[in-house]
């Protein structure tokens, strides 16, 4: 199939395409699923961390 | 060799041109919205696509397309199991399983750094001096081998010495991340992702249709296993679309070990462990934003590491046919039928006789695997008549050996000259978003990890920002001082290998222990970073064939044995990530069983309800 005689080496190059469909696919299935939202937590840490960018 | 190596005022400015747009992005992006971190402080999102390719662009490098491929040139499709868990592991894992647990308990934790993310999470200073300790002295490795990767291409693309091409990366890799471009600035990394991701598709296609379509050119390679060179084979090299020979208990499985254990598995589990990848969930807004992730990083690194690997193996059905013609004499029929052959390599002297072609690396005459189109009378040095033969061969015969060297030989020789330039481009792109985040890893290491944490400074950041840009600096040249000594058989995997198992090895199973459970110990995980990286150093220093010759240690104790198992195969060609690992996985297990547990406020502060 597709000129690769070695069912591991041909498992391995569709395995690689079924990775990233699968990865579509959650992506797609899960783009609304999870809550989106900042903490307070999230945006002290952001600030901490842009402290840190900055003074680099 | 076909192809132009030479640099022209067009390329010049085509690369200038990027340079400058790239700066001038970056500018735009200092200027407002600039890095993940902003985009959290504004309480906006991120575009995923902005999220997953700048995540990919740091991920991928010159590593895994020029020595990546290029190994995948020498070894074959075998190698694609890597892009199989680069997605599976890297993307999927990665992101699903262990986005969100680093994101919630680096907040909670208010950490910033990987090595501070352990620290706080195991309430010890050692531990994170120690992570910091690893991550400032092994990360100049994995930054050579970007950087040798893209030295070799501009060397070979542009017909200039190696030293020159290093020393210009170096120097604009410096202008790059010492001023300013340090932290990675989102845009700037999307941009270096859209270029790679133009060139991958374009080299993609391009080769596929210059050897006939997908299923006309695996074929052609897959009818080439006969053209194994006899070292690949007695490694157990069975042609570039089959896996090595699978065995334990003799040199014949030698390959099959180092493929898997090495080269898919040091790296393609190392990648979880990986400090400048692990930051990147903390600047991330929600899960929300990462589940978004998952399909474009998915489809980029399906790209960015896939086509380097086909092409790779592909480019040696393109030599086969395409390549520039050798000559030489017949040594053994390789198979009659087809008029193939093991030819000693010859060369025409001034004179008109023929010589043979040493080769530099055995003293000996040059050998190779030709596909013969020609035959003619011919005379050597001695005045002695013989067949000339004249034909193609496989990639190696073209790099003489040099792995590293397959794909810029491939793209000087198969594609048009402008695309060189834009390979030339993505190549720069991936290395810059990826030694960008590598030097500001080592930065923070260096400063806030070991200098802040040892001084006992606390919060005084000010001194430890002189300390960060003094290690990026000495992290840099020790890059460059590795890059321009160490030049051996596909360098640029192995250094890639050594750190992404080190960094599995020493610190996976404390990292994914501190997200999951709360038994995990203080302990438990400085025992098992400290076994992991223990015995990845012993096995890479005793064992490990190829890299402890290099080291040389192994020969003192041993007498000139290139390893302490030299007489038992295949235990020189096991990567360490296979010993340490489950030792690091287990020591954490044992040693947590049988130490206090973490307290409780502590553990309510890591894992709020």
């Amino acid at each position: 199939m597709l000129g690769i005689d070695d069912p591991y080496v041909l498992m391995a190059y569709l395995g690689a395409i079924s990775m990233a469909v699968i990865g579509i696919i959650y992506g797609l299935v899960r783009r609304n699923a999870a809550r989106d939202e900042v903490t307070p937590e999230d945006r002290l840490w952001a600030l901490d961390e842009k402290k840190v960018d900055d003074d680099f | 060799m076909t192809g132009h190596s030479s640099v022209g005022w067009v390329d010049i400015v085509v690369i200038l041109a990027y340079l400058f747009a790239t700066g001038y992005l970056g500018w735009l992006g200092y200027r407002g919205t600039r890095s993940a971190a902003d985009f959290l402080v504004g309480g906006r999102s991120a575009h995923p696509i902005i999220m997953a390719v700048s995540y990919g662009a740091t991920f991928i490098s010159t590593a895994a397309i020029v020595g990546f491929g290029g190994v995948a040139g020498l070894f074959g499709m075998s190698l694609l199991w890597l892009t199989v868990l680069n997605i599976g592991v890297g993307i999927l894992i990665a992101f699903i399983l262990l986005g969100e647990p680093t994101r919630r308990l680096g907040h909670h934790l208010g950490a910033h750094t990987f090595p501070e993310l352990l620290g706080q999470r195991y309430q010890s200073r050692g531990i994170q001096i120690f992570a910091g300790a690893i991550i400032f002295l092994f990360m100049p490795l994995y930054s050579a081998a970007v950087m040798t990767g893209g030295s070799i291409f501009a060397a070979t693309q542009f017909g200039i010495d190696f030293e020159v091409a290093l020393l210009i990366f170096a120097l604009i890799t410096a202008a790059y991340v010492i001023p300013g471009g340090i932290k990675a600035v989102m845009y700037t990394d999307t941009l270096q992702g859209f270029v790679m991701v133009f060139a991958m598709i374009f080299l993609l296609i391009f080769t596929y249709m210059s050897l006939g379509g997908i299923t006309e050119a695996h074929s052609t390679l897959t009818d080439m296993a006969d053209l194994v060179p006899a070292p690949l084979a007695q490694m157990g090299h069975q042609g570039w679309t089959a896996m090595p020979a699978f065995g334990w208990g003799a040199t014949t499985y030698d390959l099959w070990w180092t493929v898997i254990t090495a080269l898919v598995l040091g790296v393609g589990i190392g990648v979880l462990a990986q400090p400048q990848l692990v930051v990147r969930f903390m600047t991330v807004r929600s899960r929300r934003e990462l589940d978004r992730a998952v399909p474009i990083g998915a489809v980029f690194i399906l790209l960015m590491v896939g086509t380097p690997f086909v092409v790779g193996s592909l480019s040696n059905a393109w030599f086969a046919q395409n390549g520039p013609l050798l000559q030489g004499k017949v040594v053994e029929v390789i198979d009659a039928e087809k008029d193939r052959a093991l030819v000693e390599l010859m060369q025409q002297g001034e004179s008109g006789t023929w010589t043979s072609i040493i080769s530099p690396k055995t003293q000996a005459p040059a050998r190779a695997p030709m596909i013969i189109s020609e035959r003619t009378s011919a005379q050597d040095g001695a005045g002695a008549t013989f067949e000339l033969v004249a034909g193609r061969s496989i990639a190696a015969t073209y790099t003489k050996g040099d792995a590293d060297k397959i794909i810029p030989a491939f793209i000087m020789a198969a594609m048009p000259h402008w695309f060189g330039v834009i390979f030339f481009l993505a190549l720069l792109a991936a290395a810059m978003s990826t030694m960008s985040s590598q030097f500001h890893t080592i930065g923070t290491a260096a400063g806030r990890d070991l200098y802040e944490r040892i001084a006992e400074k606390g919060h005084q950041r000010e001194p430890s920002i002189l300390v960060m840009r003094l290690a990026i600096m000495i992290g840099l040249l020790i890059a460059v001082t590795i890059s321009y000594t160490v030049r051996q058989e596909y360098v640029i995997a192995r250094f890639t290998a050594i750190f992404f198992g080190l960094c599995a090895a020493s610190f996976l199973p404390a990292y994914i222990g501190g997200l999951i459970s709360k038994r995990v110990t203080r302990a438990g995980a400085l025992a098992s970073m400290t076994v992991g990286m223990s015995v990845s150093l012993f096995w890479l220093a005793f064992i490990k064939a190829r890299e402890a010759s290099a080291i040389g240690l192994v020969q003192l104790v041993t007498d000139g044995k290139t390893s302490l198992l030299a007489d038992y195969p295949n235990w020189p060609s096991v990567d360490p990530i296979i010993i340490a690992l489950p030792a690091s996985l287990l020591t954490l297990i044992l040693v947590s069983a049988v130490t206090r547990p973490p307290d409780q406020a502590h553990l309510r502060r890591c894992f709020p309800r």
